[in-house]
């Protein structure tokens, strides 16, 4: 069955090497193309242009043919750009090539001012559209499994738990939903909830485990297999068992125990809480924050306190399950638009507040932007200086989403705001979780005093949930004080240039190889793309096999033709594992056929660099 | 080759269209005429504002004044200034300074400062570090959440286990991950709030019954049976679940399960119980409503209990059959999108659990502290308190028998009771409810709890202070 699978994802192969022949072609032709989306805008051009430009709102912004004739900047759907974009050709950065042409299809996006921040922003999005050849295998290869899969169904009992002693009840499940994990998901079941028993650092232990009956069950060899850890969300590498943070934790497990059992609004509040939000407001440069027991729940609990039905929600197509559960939550109506694309944002946004509610018309009560910093599946920064001008033009409020950025990005690791530069008091609304670069768990919401005493009093978390354990607590604390320096060290600021220098390096060299990544240069989340079903099992096993540990993501976590492998950089990688990493990624690249770009690679030596710009 | 339908000439051709009738042709123009207006048709929207020219738009915009982001907030709010608790929240807690018997907190078995739990927990932080950096699915599944699982199924003599890292998301993820926008579900109207939440999310139709009424249950069972009837077909694909509490956190009775169940049954519906109170203090080996009724746990579909109160750790879990609970490990949201319980919080939660299981004695005694407490409250009626609750259950909730008509003044009468009892050492707090935002409204109460190392004699002196707290406040 495997072997078909990969037939599959084998062709590949010779469409990639046919491409490689017409590659000195393509650049012109899509230059041309792209002089033509830029004249006659949005025009009737668009499908006919095939892959490129395809949407003509697409090619908008951004476009820059410099005298080589090859196209260095493409943004599309404004803010996606090609590989090697701006005068970055595949890993070497060209700042003075980065020529910036803005709007010229659309007059909606006159009223924002133009500031450097953002066409640096638009130049360093890493985006490339699926080769058509890929994007039909593809599809054949999932039809392929879902017809085995149907056949397999069909000949033989799944050996699978029933339900007991439910006769005549209506069947629990969504019979494709079923069908879908048994026989699609399940071949490759293996590539996930692989369990470790380690710290998840820069390297971690797996649990060896194999299955004899293709994925329906696992037994625990009880051998154990140390890779590198570019799965977990590590930025800052303060997932450590020893160290200041551990010792720090331990002692507040001995002074607060492991719990309150109780609420904030009863007795669950300890000073070891007031310190943490204290130190969190400090950390964003806000007035006061408010913290939570849990990530997930930070959203999905708070967004229905803030919201109302009559409110209206423009919410970013890629944001994350808690922010969506949150919004079903809350009663207010949801429009969305598409990921990152502040035109699309202007067009949803104009026409709501003109319109206002539909039938009766009356105007909103509350007009909110939900948007993430980084977007954990995507790779990619939300473009925030463009967002905040178009949230003051519609004096809409932002609710921002800072669960994978807040200390992963930025020169003093304080987020999407440090990064930009921009006013901590811009933003409405700063959420974020303590998971990824604190080593922790839980989550945060700063702002205003009000907004945060507001919540105190209104939020369901606070009011119904347990406070957070006091060892979680600490950790945050510890390892917030030492990105701040108030350790007394310089630990923290080395740790997030470690983090910065890792991301950058990776993803040249990534580029280099000719992958397809997507995502923002400077996020420490890489998603490379492998499109097909088959092929993310095949780049997990194999990265496993050579002692990698790295998250494949597929259908119906991203959309059908976009399987993708995910990697996390952290600051707790060093050159050599980085290296190793990339060595293995050339072989299985070379033999798995991932070499998807069409853009031209940098041929030199991507130098491992101090410097964040 | 000619064949016979085609006409084998021009002529031909004309003659068969003279032949035909002046019906056909406006038939068959009617066809084309629709055909072309459903090809060229614009899809359905709403012109209103079609004609609005540009600077009416601007207009509109300039003159919106949005609400403001949050209504403001009362400065004197009592969750503005929270009690802070230094120190454990034990047997005894400090708050604001002053230490207090600790009626309040629901560490029901005292393993919120039990040593062992303690060093499990610190055992891990030098294994595994604090935080898991990642959700189950993405190297976020540590050996001892599996552990945990296995242990918790074998606990409850069932097939499978998952824990969740937040005790609210439990439940809140658990419905939704079962029952969907065509599905009905029959509720209890006194469920907690994280039930509520996971009712929203999963956009069924509800149909809450009267708090542990049987009857009430029924007649609405019997009222949808009789709907179904009329629709076979709709009904054909329609769920129905059950959900109760095992212990309800918001009155502390006890539910009547063996007639739930057989109503269910009945009914076909499924079953999911939140035993997020009753889990670990009632049965005579702390396995829940189920045991403390001896009913067969697979009756039950699916158990959903809590890790923050029993066990003193932070987290929750559902357990059932495989076939129940498997699907939640790609369907339940706060399950798959959310990092995983930290390590050593899923540590302290086993230990805890090894407690349960190594000293069954525990429960009996806390069975024992509940009926001390339950009785010497009970006796307060003529000072002006009646108590609610199953005398075994751990939560009990202390309401006002004349209490003031208005609201407001009824939740402050009830918080400066609190205040003057943790002056004189007697942590009891009112239950804390975002009234606005439940279901049904509830009666604001001062919520006991029961911990297993109560002595008699600090509940005799519980009870004379609040008999005191009865003449300071004129209560009866």
């Amino acid at each position: 069955m495997s072997c078909l699978l990969f037939a599959v994802g084998a062709f590949g192969e010779p469409e990639r090497l046919m491409r490689t022949e017409t590659k000195a072609v393509v650049p012109k032709a899509a230059a041309e193309r792209a002089e033509r989306c830029r004249y006659e805008g949005s025009g009737a051009l668009g499908d006919a242009d095939g892959e490129t430009c395809r949407r003509p709102n697409m090619a908008t912004e951004g476009l820059l043919n410099d005298g080589a004739h090859q196209l260095k900047t493409f943004a599309v759907n404004g803010k996606h750009a090609l590989n090697g974009v701006n005068g970055k050709a595949n890993g070497v950065f060209h700042p003075k090539k980065n020529g910036h042409v803005t709007a010229h299809c659309n007059g909606t996006t006159a009223g924002v001012p133009q500031s450097e921040p953002k066409s640096r922003s638009h130049s360093k999005e890493s985006f490339e559209e699926v080769p058509l050849v890929t994007a039909v295998t593809t599809y054949l290869g999932f039809y392929l499994l879902v017809v085995l899969g149907y056949l397999n169904q069909f000949l033989f009992a799944p050996p699978v738990a029933k339900e007991k002693n439910r006769k005549g009840y209506v069947p629990l499940y969504n019979r494709f939903e079923q069908f879908y994990s048994r026989y699609v998901y399940r071949r490759i079941r293996d590539c996930w909830n692989r369990p470790i028993c380690s710290v998840p650092g820069a390297e971690v232990v797996l649990k060896d485990r194999i299955t004899n009956d293709y994925g329906w069950t696992f037994q625990y060899t009880g051998l154990e297999k140390k890779c590198l850890n570019l799965g977990s969300y590590n930025y800052l590498g303060f997932a450590e068992a020893t160290g200041k943070c551990a010792e720090d934790s331990i002692e507040s497990i001995k002074k607060y125990a492991c719990a309150l059992s109780s609420s904030r609004q009863e007795l669950g509040t300890s000073p070891i809480h007031l310190e943490l939000e204290e130190t969190t407001a400090r950390f964003l440069g806000v007035e006061a924050a408010i913290t939570f027991g849990m990530g997930f729940a930070t959203n999905a609990l708070n967004l229905p306190c803030l919201l109302s039905p009559g409110c209206l929600v423009i919410s970013d197509e890629k944001n994350h399950a808690s922010l969506i559960l949150g919004l079903r939550l809350s009663g207010a109506t949801t429009r969305v638009f598409k990921h990152n694309n502040m035109k699309n944002l202007e067009k949803v946004l104009r026409t709501a507040v003109v319109q206002g509610q539909p039938k009766t018309h009356a105007p909103w009560k509350k007009v909110f932007i939900v948007a993430e910093g980084v977007y954990s599946m995507e790779g990619s920064l939300v473009n925030l200086p463009e967002v905040i001008a178009l949230k003051k033009k519609y004096k809409a409020y932002l609710f921002l989403d800072e669960a994978h950025s807040v200390g992963a990005m930025g020169p003093r690791g304080r987020g999407v705001l440090d990064y930009y530069g921009v006013d901590p008091h811009d933003v409405d609304i700063l959420m974020g979780t303590f998971t990824k670069s604190f080593g922790s768990a839980g989550g945060y919401i700063a702002g205003s005093k009000e907004l945060v005493d507001y919540l105190r009093v209104n939020s369901h978390a606070a009011c119904y949930a347990s406070s957070m354990a006091p060892p979680i607590a600490q950790q945050i604390i510890t390892s917030m004080r030492i990105i701040m320096g108030e350790d007394g060290t310089d630990e923290g600021q080395k740790r997030v240039m470690q983090l910065a220098r890792n991301t950058r390096y990776f993803r040249r060299r990534l580029h280099q190889m000719g992958v397809i990544i997507y995502g923002h240069e400077d996020s420490p989340v890489v998603p490379l793309l492998v499109y097909m079903f088959s092929k993310i099992g095949a780049v997990v096993r194999t990265l496993a096999s050579k002692n990698i540990a790295a998250v494949g993501v597929g259908f119906p976590a991203t959309p059908l033709m976009e399987g993708r492998i995910r990697f996390c950089l952290s600051a707790a990688h060093t050159k050599e594992q980085l290296d190793y990493v990339l060595d293995v990624l050339e072989g299985i690249a070379e033999t798995l056929g991932l070499k998807y770009s069409q853009l031209p690679r940098y041929k030199g030596v991507i130098p491992y660099e101090d410097k964040i710009e | 080759m000619s064949s016979y339908w085609l006409p084998t000439s021009i002529d031909g051709f004309l003659g068969e269209i003279k032949e035909a009738s002046l019906l056909h042709f406006i038939l068959e123009g009617f066809l084309v005429a629709g055909l072309i207006w459903f090809i060229f048709r614009k899809s359905y929207k709403s012109h209103n504002v079609h004609s609005l020219s540009k600077e009416e738009e601007e207009k509109i915009i300039s003159e919106w004044i949005p609400e403001p982001l949050v209504a403001s907030t009362p400065l004197d709010h009592p969750a503005l200034k929270p009690l802070v608790v230094t120190g454990k929240a034990g047997h005894y807690i400090d708050v604001n300074g002053q230490r207090c018997l600790n009626l309040a907190t629901h560490n029901y078995l005292s393993f919120v400062d039990k040593p062992q739990v303690e060093e499990r927990a610190i055992e891990s932080i030098r294994k595994y570090g604090v935080g898991s950096c990642g959700p189950r699915g993405f190297y976020g599944t540590v050996d001892v959440h599996l552990e945990l699982e296995e242990k918790l199924a074998k606990f409850m003599g069932m097939e499978e286990a998952c824990v969740y890292a937040y005790g609210f998301s439990t439940v809140a993820s658990a419905i939704p991950a079962y029952a969907k926008r065509s599905d009905i579900i029959f509720v209890d109207e006194q469920v907690n709030f994280a039930i509520q939440k996971g009712l929203d999310a999963s956009r069924s139709r509800i149909c809450y019954f009267k708090h542990n009424d049987v009857k009430d249950l029924e007649r609405l069972m019997l009222e949808f049976e009789s709907e179904a009837i009329k629709n076979p077909r709709k009904a054909k694909v329609t769920r129905r679940f059950l959900v109760i509490e095992g212990i309800y956190m918001n009155t502390g009775n006890i539910c009547p399960l063996p007639a739930l169940l057989e109503l269910a049954h009945r009914f076909k519906c499924r079953t999911i119980l939140d035993e997020n109170v009753s889990f670990g203090t009632l049965g005579e080996t702390g396995r829940g409503v189920t045991e403390f009724y001896n009913v067969n746990r697979e009756d039950v579909d699916l158990i959903v209990g809590s890790m923050e109160w029993a066990l003193g750790s932070i987290g929750g879990f559902c357990v059932g059959s495989s076939f129940i609970v498997e699907h939640q490990r790609l369907s339940g949201l706060g399950y798959c999108f959310s990092a995983s319980l930290p390590p050593l919080l899923t540590a302290a939660a086993m230990a805890s659990l090894e407690e349960i299981e190594k000293n069954p004695g525990l429960l009996t005694a806390l069975q024992e502290k509940c009926k001390l407490v339950h009785e010497a409250l009970t006796n307060l009626s003529e000072f002006g308190f009646s108590l609610s609750g199953h005398v075994k259950s751990p939560v009990k909730h202390l309401y006002l028998i004349n209490p003031p008509e208005d609201m407001e003044k009824h939740r402050c009468l009830l918080h400066d009771i609190s205040q003057y009892c943790i002056k004189n050492g007697v942590a009891i707090v009112p239950a804390s409810y975002l009234d606005h935002m439940e279901a049904h409204p509830h009666v604001p109460s001062l919520r006991i709890t029961v911990n297993v190392d109560l002595t008699p004699g600090e509940v005799e002196a519980t009870s004379k202070l609040l008999q005191k707290a009865s003449s300071e406040f004129s209560l009866s």
